[in-house]
């Protein structure tokens, strides 16, 4: 027998877990916590904004594809961490959101600080927990872990009030860590039939997303890939899953995919869709995406199977567990023809990335800084038109290289997510390629990241703007601009240098592609300030709520409005 | 058309705002809900009618199915099942009508439970068509309130 407060029990659970770092923040509501962390092996890393502590903890589980934690107090802490909790639960990101609460006396008093943290999570989390008493906490912790994890990943939040914290418990042992549970069996049947259909398909492509690279499926799809010469299409959050070399790979589909990519989805005569739900910036206009192709559909929720397009088969398990039962079922095939009008499309409607080879200019940008980035480094954005750039142009080629906010489309999310990369993998860099509009609204992180010394440098694409506003207002509003342009231009640089982080401007730099070496090779954070032509637009486009095949390339369609 | 869903849940904490959030946040209507303990007292029963396509509803098991604190989810509308529902109804009477709507109330087997000297609350219970036919005939008198539980139902087996 032994006595713990809760708030000790949960530093115990936690190490047991495997968690070994959390960013968070400090309050009145979880300084019970605080005290315990100070003697628990767990490292904390402060962050300047419960925001920032909840992407670091993405940034960590992203990397690592294990659940991360972090920890804010109630009221504003709790507030402030939503963002960074519901985008996890849009992009399925296995976090754990520890916050403080008000002792439960107060709970429904309006106390100083309360909210209800409970209610305000509930559509945001894949579940959540008002824990009631220390005891609680033995089920609760190990299972907030199993659920985040299990299936389909996702954020949990557990609210833990001060008196729990407080409160001492006995204990005869620790409950065992929660862990994934198995998931769902392989049905034969279900194989065949997909295997049966796949075989006899004439005009294939497999359509991959972000459940390939939660269930470390990377490998076996390029196996099936190559055996089967079937061409692969990626969404945003697929990049990494295939290398951005392989022959049979189309890079992404969608609003910002090239243009042959969405055409050689009309084509298709079968749409293996694995790990995919069929997001609208992928598919466009649903109704009119892969109008010729049967749908093989294989997700572990079996809420996503004809959610938005109806199957032909739809199988409910893990993607990986599936590839790998089908593949010896397919047979080798070189699909010749279907190669020959691919490559066809693939030479008359490629992705245009003028300036390439320009530094200064944003896909030089992307393109010059993969050449000076190393292999294993991780790529982070924030959301925008630089994250479009970089999705298009950086040459990605394994998974867990790249995190972006995909379906939240969080800006803000690129230099915490950064630094919770590096954290995870303090042997490697990470990279967050930003804007000016996105940095802005977590810049504090600067200051965390500066501390911490991680090896994380921002590269900014500055263009004075919220350049994808400023985008739609020019092609789909009458070049009406109104609030998409900054009239204060700070100096980041000169921020950077006041939080302690190094700086360069390649706008002043005589040799850019030196200074971005120079600044790559900086031992801790830095920033890169690259200024960019204004009125530089991410093309080609498919208006919102238009069919994919309805691409517009820029400047005919620009035209229009001039 | 018209489903009768019913759900058993864990008897926790926060389960009604997790069902009720998800129908709102996803844009489903619910007709009506009635919820209360069964023979385990650990685990209670959500019966959730709502109209939709088959699709919406397909979508709306599959939400439910996804729940942590979920059970179980059937669609009692496939197949042989028992419903019923409560209501309560105040009608407004005088000393010359009293006498028709208590004739009402006994054609469809009713209880009178309160008389007032302007109104008689009749307790009714039976499924949807029954009670709709009695309240459109008590319409013309003048309904002063109205409650009702909600539908809850049974599968047969």
């Amino acid at each position: 027998m032994f006595q713990l407060t809760g708030a000790e029990l949960i530093m115990r659970l936690l190490e047991r877990q495997g968690i070994t770092i959390i960013p968070g923040i400090p309050g009145g509501a979880n300084l019970p916590m605080y005290d315990a962390l100070r003697s628990s092996k767990i490292r904390h890393v402060l962050a300047r904004h419960e925001q920032g502590a909840g992407f670091m903890a993405q940034g960590m589980a992203r990397a690592t594809g294990r659940a991360a934690v972090c920890f804010g107090t109630s009221g504003p802490g709790a507030t402030n961490l939503i963002t960074a909790i519901a985008d996890a639960k849009l992009d399925s990101i296995p976090i754990v959101a520890i916050t403080g609460q008000v002792p439960q006396a107060m709970i429904g008093t309006d106390a100083f600080q309360e909210i209800d943290t409970y209610g305000l999570t509930i559509p945001i989390t894949k579940h959540n927990y008002l824990v009631r008493s220390a005891a609680e906490l033995l089920d609760v912790i190990p299972d907030a872990f199993r659920v985040a994890t299990s299936g389909r990943p996702g954020p949990v939040v557990v609210d833990v009030p001060k008196d729990v914290q407080n409160a001492r418990i006995e204990l005869e042992d620790f409950p065992e860590p929660g862990k994934a549970d198995a998931p769902p069996p392989v049905r034969d049947e279900e194989v065949a039939h997909a295997a049966t259909m796949i075989n006899s398909a004439r005009r294939p492509v497999l359509f991959i997303g972000a459940g390939i690279i939660a269930s470390e499926a990377s490998e076996i799809l390029r196996t099936i890939a190559g055996r089967t010469s079937i061409p692969v299409v990626s969404t945003l959050l697929g990049l990494g899953a295939m290398p951005d070399d392989h022959p049979l790979y189309l890079g992404m589909l969608g609003m910002h995919g090239a243009r042959s990519t969405n055409m050689i989805l009309e084509e298709s005569d079968l749409l293996i869709a694995a790990g995919v739900r069929f997001d609208d910036r992928a598919t466009g206009k649903a109704a009119e995406f892969c109008p010729n192709a049967k749908i093989l559909h294989i997700d572990i929720d079996p809420s996503e199977l004809g959610k938005i397009k109806q199957p032909t088969l739809g199988i409910t398990g893990d993607v990986g567990s599936v590839l790998r039962a089908l593949a010896p079922r397919l047979h080798s095939t070189q699909h010749s023809e279907w190669l020959d009008r691919v490559n066809e499309l693939r030479g008359a409607h490629p992705l245009a990335m003028p300036g390439a080879e320009d530094l200064l200019q944003p896909y030089g940008i992307v393109r010059q800084a993969a050449e000076l980035i190393p292999d294993n480094a991780i790529i982070t954005t924030d959301v925008g038109q630089h994250q479009m750039w970089t999705a298009q142009a950086f040459p990605f080629s394994w998974p867990r290289q790249w995190q972006t906010s995909g379906g939240l489309g969080t800006m803000g999310f690129g230099l915490p997510a950064a630094i919770g990369a590096a954290l995870a993998m303090p042997d490697r860099m990470a990279v967050c390629f930003s804007g000016d509009g996105s940095l802005l609204m977590n810049i504090q992180e600067l200051a965390t990241a500066a501390e911490e010394d991680v090896n994380v440098k921002v590269i900014l694409m500055n263009n004075a703007h919220l350049g994808l506003v400023r985008q739609q207002q020019e092609l789909f509003y009458g070049r009406r601009f109104h609030a998409s342009k900054f009239h204060a231009e700070p100096d980041f640089a000169a921020i950077a240098r006041g939080f302690g982080v190094a700086a360069y401007d390649l706008g002043e730099s005589t040799d850019p592609r030196e200074s971005m070496a120079h600044a790559l090779a900086e031992s801790g954070p830095c920033l890169i300030n690259v200024p960019i032509t204004r009125e530089e637009n991410v093309y080609p486009m498919v208006p919102p709520g238009a069919a994919n095949r309805d691409m517009i390339e820029g400047e005919s369609y620009a035209k229009q409005y001039a | 058309m018209e489903h009768l869903i019913s759900v058993l849940v864990e008897n926790r904490f926060g389960v009604l705002a997790h069902i009720a959030g998800l129908f709102s946040g996803r844009g489903f209507n619910i007709d009506s809900l009635a919820v209360g303990e069964t023979e385990d007292p650990t685990v209670s029963r959500m019966t959730i009618v709502v109209k939709g396509e088959d699709t919406v509803v397909e979508q709306i098991l599959k939400q439910l199915n996804r729940q942590v604190d979920v059970i179980s989810v059937a669609d009692l509308t496939d197949k042989p099942y028992i419903e019923r529902e409560l209501l309560l109804v105040k009608v407004a009477t005088t000393s010359k009508n009293r006498s028709e709507v208590l004739e009402i109330a006994d054609i469809f087997r009713t209880k009178i439970v309160d008389v007032q000297k302007d109104s008689l609350t009749i307790e009714a219970v039976g499924g949807g068509g029954k009670l709709a036919a009695l309240l459109d005939l008590l319409k013309s008198f003048g309904i002063k309130e109205l409650a009702r539980t909600g539908r809850i139902g049974l599968a047969r087996k």
